[in-house]
Formats: C-alpha cells, structure tokens, sequence
C-alpha cells in the first residue's frame, strides 16, 4: 500500500533514444532543471528507456516505493506507453500511474537545428506531463463477458469465407443475406482470372459447406432491422422476410417455377434471361427454396391465379405469411455487403447508343456462364445472332472525379481481359477491342495473363477513351480516340460491353447507422486504420470484409475474410473483454442533457436517456479520444486521468 | 399580356430574320409581347476564352446593361450564339469581382454598374419551359402533322460550357423532344444532335463544314426525318446551304430543310407561313404542304 502523502510524488526518467534525442535536446540540462521541481523524488536517464537493462533499471525505481507516479520522457505513447504499463504493473505499480511524455516526435524531431529552444520545450512537456501525472488515480481495466456467437452479413464470398473460418473455430455463426440465397456475386461470374478457374466450381463446394456446417445458421431472405448493444453484447432485430412459401416444407423441387404463368426480367442473369414469379435464384441455390416475388405474382395482383398452390405437393405455399422479426445476440458482427455497379444510365454520353446490344461487365459474365440465359454461348441480347466485332470499355463511370466516381474500381482490367479472352475462346473468328486508360495488373499471374491476352489471344487494345456510342441500324458505333496514333476511332460493333465502376451495395448507409460504423466519401465503409488496422471499423466487435469496405478481388476478398474471422476469433477468444479504464464519464449533477456528446462520439459509445435528460457512457465502447469532454457545454464529461483540472495544471505549468 | 425584354442579335435583322419574325408571332399567339432592348449591340458572336481580354467582355455587357434598364429580371434571346456569349458575360460579372470592377470602372460613362445578378438570360427554349409552360403551348397547337417526323439538333452553343446549358444534360439533351412531343410532332432518332457543325471553320475550311453537314444531315435523313430543327443561325446556314454542294457530289444523298423552332412552333400553333422561303437553301415548301402545315 502507497502511503496517501507519496501519491503526489513523481519520478523521472529520460530516455535519449540513442542520439534520437540526446543529438537536439541537452538531457543534462533537462535532469538539471528538473531535479528541484516540485514533487519530483527522482531524474534517471539512460541511453534506450525501451531496452531490457533500461525496463530493468525502471522496474527496479518502480519497485523502490518512493514515488506514487512515473513519468517516461521518451517516444511518442502510441510506441511504448504499453511497455512500460506493463513494466510497473510486474513491478506492482498501477500501470494507469505511468505517464509519457513525447520529446522525440514533438520535440526532438522536428526542432533539430534549435538545440537550445528544444531543450527549454522538453523541459516544459516534461512538466505538464508530471502535473497531469501527480493528480492522476489508481484505474483498474474494465472488463466484460462476451456472448461467443457472430452475425456475418452479408453471404457473397467473403461472408461465407469468414463464416466458415468462425464457424470451424467452433463458435456459433449467423449468416445473413438479403437475397434468398447465398452465393453473392460470385455465384454470377462464369470464370475467374488469372487461372480461368469456373466460379461456380470452385464457389458451389465452399456454398455446400456452409449449407452443412452445423455451427453455422443460415439466415437469408433477411435484412439487419435493429442493433443495440456493444461489443461483445449485441443484440441484432433481424427482418425475416416473408416468402410467401413454407421452406420447413419447401424441398427445392421447382414444381411450383415450372408451372407459374408469370416470367419477369432475372435479376440474377442481369435481365438477360427471364425469371417465374415463383423462383428460385439458381439451381445450385443454398438453401435451395423458393420465394415468390409478390411484385410480380399475379394471386398478390389480381386475387386469382394460385397454380403454384396446385402444383406443389407439399402444401408449401403459404401466401398468407408475413415478415417475421428474430432477435439474435452475438459477440461480433462482420460487415461483408458486397458491392453493386454503378448504373450505365449516369453516362449521359453513351446513353443515346444504348440498346439491348450494350450491356455490362456482369451482364457478359452472364452471357458466358455455362448456367446462363445462354449456356454459355456469346449471343447478342437483341437478335441472338453471334456478334463478331465486340468493344469493351474499360474505366466506365470510374476515376472520373468531375463527373463520376474518383477511384479505380480495380478488378476492371482484370476481368476486360478475360472476357475478351473468354468471347476470343467462344467465336475464334471475331474481332474484340478494349479502349483503356491504362492497365492496372498488379496481383500473382495478372500482368502474365494481360500479356497473353493481347499477345496471344490478338485482342486489340486502344489507350484511349470512348466519346460517344450510337446506334446505326443493328450495329452500335463507338466513337474513340486512339492516343498512341493521336487517331479518331469509329467500331461499328456488334455487341458494346461496359466496365462499370463498382460501388457499395445498395442500403449500406442505412446498415452502417444501424451498426455505428462509418462510411468514406464514396460510401464505402471505413476501415479503422488503413494500413494496420484494415479489417476492423472504429465500433469496437464490428469488423470489415470484402467489396463493402473497398473495391477488391476475389483473392484479396477471401484474404481479407479470413483476416477478420481472425480478429473475431481473438476478440471472443477470452472468457471476458478488457478495456481501458481510461474513459469517459458524465457528472450527472451537472448534466443538462443536450446530447452534444452523442453526435460527437464516433463510435456511439454514449447514450442519451431521454427520460431523465442523463447522458451515460458505456466504458467498453468508450475509446478514450476526449471529444465529448470537448464538446460538453456544462463540463459536465470527463475523462479519467485526462480531468480538465488535468489539463489546466498541465497549461499552467508551462505558461 | 406579358411583356419579356429581347435581344435579338445580328443576324436576326438579317439572314435569320425568320427566326425572329416567326418568334414574335409565336408569342404573339401565345401572348406575350416581345419587347426590342433599344440600343443594343452585336454580341461579340464568340465568347473570349483569353482571360485578361475583357475588352471583348464590353460588348455583352453593355446590352446586359440596356436589359437591366428596362427594370425587368430577365432577357429573352433566340439565338445560340448570343445566349452563349451574354450567359458567360454575365456569370463572369458575377463571379470574378476583379474583373467586374475593371469593367464598370472603363464605362464609367454610363448611368449605372452592372454586377452580374440584376439579369437572367433566357433562352427562348427555357422561356417557353419555364414562364410560358410547354403544355400551355401544347394547348395553342392547332395544326397536327400526325406523320412529320423532325431531327432536332442542339449544336453546340446551347450545351456548352455545362453551366450554361439549356438542359440538365449537356451530353444527352432531351429538352425540344420534350417540347415537340407535347406538340405532337414526332422526334426521330437522331444521334448527332449535339454534333457540331464545323461553326466558323466554313469560312476558312469550306470542305470540313460539307463533310460534317454530310454525315449530320445523313444521319438525320437515314433515320427517316422530314426537317431539321435548330437554334443557331449558325448550325442553319451551315447544315442549310451545304446541302446542295454535298447533294452534287455525294450520290444518293437527299436534301432536307432545315428550320427554326420557332418557324416550326408558329406553323403549329396556327401561323399562315413561316417567314421568308428565299432565305431556305433547300425549300421547306414542299414537305410543309405535304405535311398540311401551309396551304
């Protein structure tokens, strides 16, 4: 036990940080300015405060119980501030009475050539920080149970993937999707770069072992209607939308598709084949049941049809059913939404062209998937003749900040590639074109495989961009520029496809409030740190995969999947969640309930009881950042061990 | 009956006087009263692109300056090329401060300053949208050609810059199909409406001009129009006597005439003739008889 009179006293170190430090600020002159300061017991110095005989010799003044705090006067604390927690913790310190104080990247750093101003500075955020330090309290982390269960949303590739990966770990996974079955994206490409492997073969497999995996629980025709709770304890309202067909009783048999009189453009096949009202998404679907799209049924229309009632011999046809609301609570949930492509309409210079003949990139997948509108067979939308001269444009809608999307949509040149490979495999004898901007290949085997697309396969590429498309009688003029030989280029095409830049799915800003997450300026959702933290958003237990947080791949998709199955897996991977103490709270005597704080707070750690006109903040989601303390109009929040009588001692002993 | 100050431009007193003349009917009948800025001057008929020339930003504003005087927000000009020009004047006004100050400061001669947001410069297309209403036009029409079939083409002056536009969409403009339509004539297909001409190129590259009227005119006639429609006297004199040079040496290609809107409009909406035929390189009698819209 700390004697009570001790708790204002401060020890010292200073850390040189080889010549780091020491080369700019004259630690002599520091020790020497500080040695008489009130409240400090003791100034050490040593070469590396982080090396092994420098956490011994700190340990070893932890230890020496003469000093209620200490301060480190070293890097910035995003380095070392855990270090050296942890050191006075084993030397029986509180770890929360460790205090840095930056000299290196505040001062050292950026003050090389005015040695002596550096040292006065040193000097003074030395101080503050042993002002801030001497009133600082004995703080115990705060901890929690986690419920071990997670809801992935989202069941394209990348959501099966990081489902699987949890699941296999052996905790309980939801898997939600708001299509009737899960596959995604994926499940509408015909084969995948730079191997041409077939998606459907190598998807089906992974669809199957989800659809078995008994710890996974598959929730799709369904949407994210409500999320309460925190990390580790969230409570997620799910919209179970009404199929209007029983699927305890529905076997995937189609009797039903087979005889409904009403066929409506698919959307799976990108309008290019034709669905029933009663269907089913695809024939390997997982779960393989119908729904009917009451849109488009005529018994929802007219109140007379019910064939598909006849046809089903299991009575499965309820059109009675509503949408059912489920709750779920989970640990964790993984945000794996997807993307959609931006609408061909927005390009107002190719609008007057387009016909059934101009399609996008995700329509021609269709096209050349075997299980598609067309077995596989490369045939125009309009006529089903072959076309033989097909342009494909790359770059469409993307990097265009004036008028469209600033960014790359980054798997464009990629899959331009194999498809003009792909139509040059199905009609050896016609002629494909590719207008790009420039080629974005960087991936294992993607250069090779554009290189043998040109090369090889004689696929024609021009740098340049497409002006106008028109239509002259069955063809479609695509008007370019040739920038290599500074050419006007006219193709009378057959068949125009269009890489259409790839946005967010549609609803993500909606989900995203729901979950407390962020989204960046283009709508997608924002990861925590770019580089080191890619798979995490700022709400602590709510992790990113896929086309959701950024255009992507397939193989970085997976990739990334796994990335956040891992971090969920570590997040659960402890009976209880610890936190530091060092948060938020709120003076309830002289809160007034303005609810300042909540807007401010990023990552919904503060609620507003309406009632009682009271904010709270939950200690788990609070991260510590301080921005409702700056923005409380009655100084009603603060922050522990970060007080604002803290703050004034700090600014008063340098001012 | 409403009153809208105009500017009518050069050309408009000369070979395009059929724009005007059959726009004062066409208001006329629609009832509104087109009322002549007094002193105004040529346009300057290109906006200049060098920045520090403000001299040639003179011109526009000053008749900006005469609409202005007249009390009333807005000014009414047919022509493409003048309400390029005055539209870019009068944004420049409003935007640049410095650039506004230099120019009241060198006409300090007269009564007042121009600072850019006393007018509106509309053109007739947006008028007759925006104050007349195209239904109320719809509803004058009393001539109906069930099988004209027009090409109605944009040009350039209308469209660009953006800001300036007529229309929401300076790529895939839909404003006189919007217009005609309502009327009940039918737009066709027409992909080079918003091509340009050639403009002034036909004074120095005579043969560039033919070969862009060849392919407009022959896009317009292969996709089965009767008529061109258009809102610069430039486009018209360009797409109109071109034809018959183009007609001597390409075989096969068919002339077709070429009109105003409002020459068109004013025959829909029950004028006995569209102006001066003389001025027509290709005659637009024929097919206006045909089609029951001149005795």
């Amino acid at each position: 036990m700390i004697k009570s009179a001790r708790l204002n006293s401060v020890g010292v170190f200073v850390c040189h940080c080889g010549i780091n430090i020491a080369s700019t600020v004259d630690i002599e002159e520091v020790k020497r300015q500080l040695a008489g300061y009130p409240g400090v017991e003791f100034v050490k110095d040593y070469q590396y405060m982080c090396s092994e005989p420098g956490q011994l010799l700190f340990k070893e003044a932890c230890r020496s119980e003469t000093v209620g705090g200490v301060v480190v006067a070293s890097c910035s604390p995003r380095l070392h501030e855990t270090t050296f927690r942890r050191a006075a913790a084993e030397a029986g310190m509180n770890p929360y009475r460790v205090e840095i104080a930056n000299i290196r990247e505040q001062c050292s750093w950026v003050h090389h050539d005015e040695k002596e101003k550096a040292t006065i500075k040193a000097v003074d955020i030395i101080k503050s920080v042993i002002e801030r330090s001497k009133r600082n309290e004995s703080l115990s982390s705060v901890s929690i149970k986690t419920v071990k269960k997670v809801l992935v949303v989202g069941a394209g590739i990348s959501g099966m993937q990081a489902a699987l990966n949890i699941a296999n770990s052996g905790i309980e996974t939801y898997l939600l999707d708001r299509e009737p079955s899960i596959g995604g994206r994926m499940a509408q490409l015909s084969e995948t770069f730079p191997t041409l492997d077939c998606s459907q073969c190598i998807l089906t497999p992974r669809m199957v072992e989800v659809g078995q995996n008994k710890r996974i629980t598959l929730m799709t025709y369904s949407e994210v209607e409500e999320v309460s709770g925190y990390v580790g304890n969230f409570k997620v309202k799910v919209r179970r939308k009404a199929a209007y067909v029983d699927w305890d009783k529905c076997t995937g048999c189609g009797l039903c598709s087979e005889k409904c009189p009403k066929k409506v453009p698919s959307e799976f096949d990108r309008s290019l084949g034709r669905r029933k009202a009663i269907y089913s998404q695809f024939p390997q679907a997982v779960p393989n049941k119908t729904v009917i799209d009451r849109e488009s049924c005529l018994y929802f229309k007219t109140g007379k049809c019910r064939l598909c009632v006849e046809a089903c011999p299991l009575g499965a046809i309820d059109f009675e059913q509503e949408d059912r609301i489920e709750e779920i609570e989970v640990g964790a949930i993984v945000v794996a939404t997807g993307y959609d492509l931006y609408e061909k309409e927005k390009i107002e210079e190719y609008r007057i062209g387009y016909c059934e003949d101009v399609i996008d990139g995700l329509a021609f997948e269709r096209l050349l998937s075997s299980s598609g509108p067309t077995q596989g067979r490369v045939l125009r939308p309009s006529d089903g003749t072959v076309p033989k001269e097909v342009v494909f444009i790359q770059c469409v809608g993307s990097r265009d900040p004036d008028h469209h999307l600033p960014y790359c949509s980054r798997i464009c040149c990629m899959y331009t590639a194999k498809h003009a490979m792909l139509y040059k495999h199905r009609v050896p004898d016609g002629q494909p074109y590719v207008f790009y901007m420039d080629i974005r290949s960087g991936g294992k085997n993607y250069e090779e495989f554009v290189q043998r697309t040109i090369e090889e396969e004689r696929v024609l590429y021009i740098r340049g961009r497409v002006a106008r498309l028109y239509r002259d009688g069955k063809k479609v003029v695509v008007v370019g520029a040739d920038t290599i030989s500074g050419k006007k280029i006219e193709i009378r095409a057959d068949m125009v496809v269009l890489a259409m830049a790839m946005r967010p799915s549609g609803g993500i800003g909606e989900l995203s409030k729901k979950l407390k997450i962020q989204v960046d300026q283009n709508g997608f959702l924002s990861e925590a740190h770019p580089k080191l933290r890619p798979v995490e958003t700022l709400t602590r237990g709510v992790f990113l995969a896929g086309c959701a947080q950024a255009p992507k791949d397939i193989t970085d998709t997976v990739s990334q999947a796994g990335a956040a199955a891992s971090m969920v897996l570590e997040l659960l991977s402890n009976e209880e969640l610890t936190h530091s103490p060092t948060t938020a709270w709120v003076d309830e005597e002289l809160c007034a309930g303005c609810g300042q704080c909540v807007a401010q707070c990023a990552y919904g750690a503060i609620e507003l009881d309406t009632r009682r006109k009271k904010a709270h903040v939950n200690d788990i989601l609070c991260q510590g950042c301080g921005a409702c303390v700056a923005a409380c109009p009655s100084a009603a929040v603060n922050q522990r061990n970060f007080s604002i009588s803290q703050y004034y001692s700090m600014i008063e002993s340098i001012v | 009956m409403e009153v809208v100050s105009y500017m009518p431009g050069c050309t408009l007193k000369t070979s395009g006087r059929n724009f005007e003349k059959s726009a004062i009917t066409l208001f006329d009948i629609l009832g509104v009263t087109m009322e002549e800025l007094d002193r105004w001057v040529c346009c300057g008929t290109t906006y200049s692109l060098s920045s520090d020339n403000i001299m040639n930003q003179l011109a526009p504003v000053r008749t900006l300056l005469r609409a202005k005087e007249t009390g009333r927000r807005e000014l009414l000009v047919l022509c493409s090329m003048c309400y390029n020009t005055l539209r870019r004047a009068q944004s420049l006004v409003l935007h640049d401060k410095e650039k506004r100050d230099k120019i009241n400061e060198f006409m300090y001669r007269e009564k007042t300053t121009f600072d850019g947001d006393e007018i509106r410069v509309v053109h007739l297309l947006n008028y007759l949208k925006d104050s007349v209403g195209f239904e109320r036009v719809a509803k004058r029409v009393v001539k109906k050609p069930s099988d004209l079939k027009i090409a109605l083409y944009y040009g350039c002056m209308l469209l660009r810059p953006h800001e300036v536009s007529v229309d929401e969409s300076s790529e895939d403009p839909t404003i006189m199909e919007e217009l005609f339509s309502l009327c009940g004539v039918t737009p066709v297909y027409f992909p080079f409406k918003t091509e340009c001409c050639g403009s002034y190129q036909t004074v120095n590259q005579r043969d560039m001009v033919l070969s862009r009227a060849e392919r407009i005119v022959g896009s317009a006639a292969k996709n089965g129009a009767d008529m061109i429609v258009v809102s610069c006297p430039l486009c018209c004199h360009n797409l109109d006597s071109s034809q018959q040079r183009v007609a001597d040496t390409v075989r096969g290609f068919r002339k077709i005439p070429v009109m105003y809107i409002s020459q068109l409009l004013a025959l829909l909406v029950g004028a006995d003739d569209a102006g001066d035929y003389r001025l027509h390189s290709v005659d637009p009698r024929p097919v206006l008889k045909e089609k029951g819209l001149i005795g």
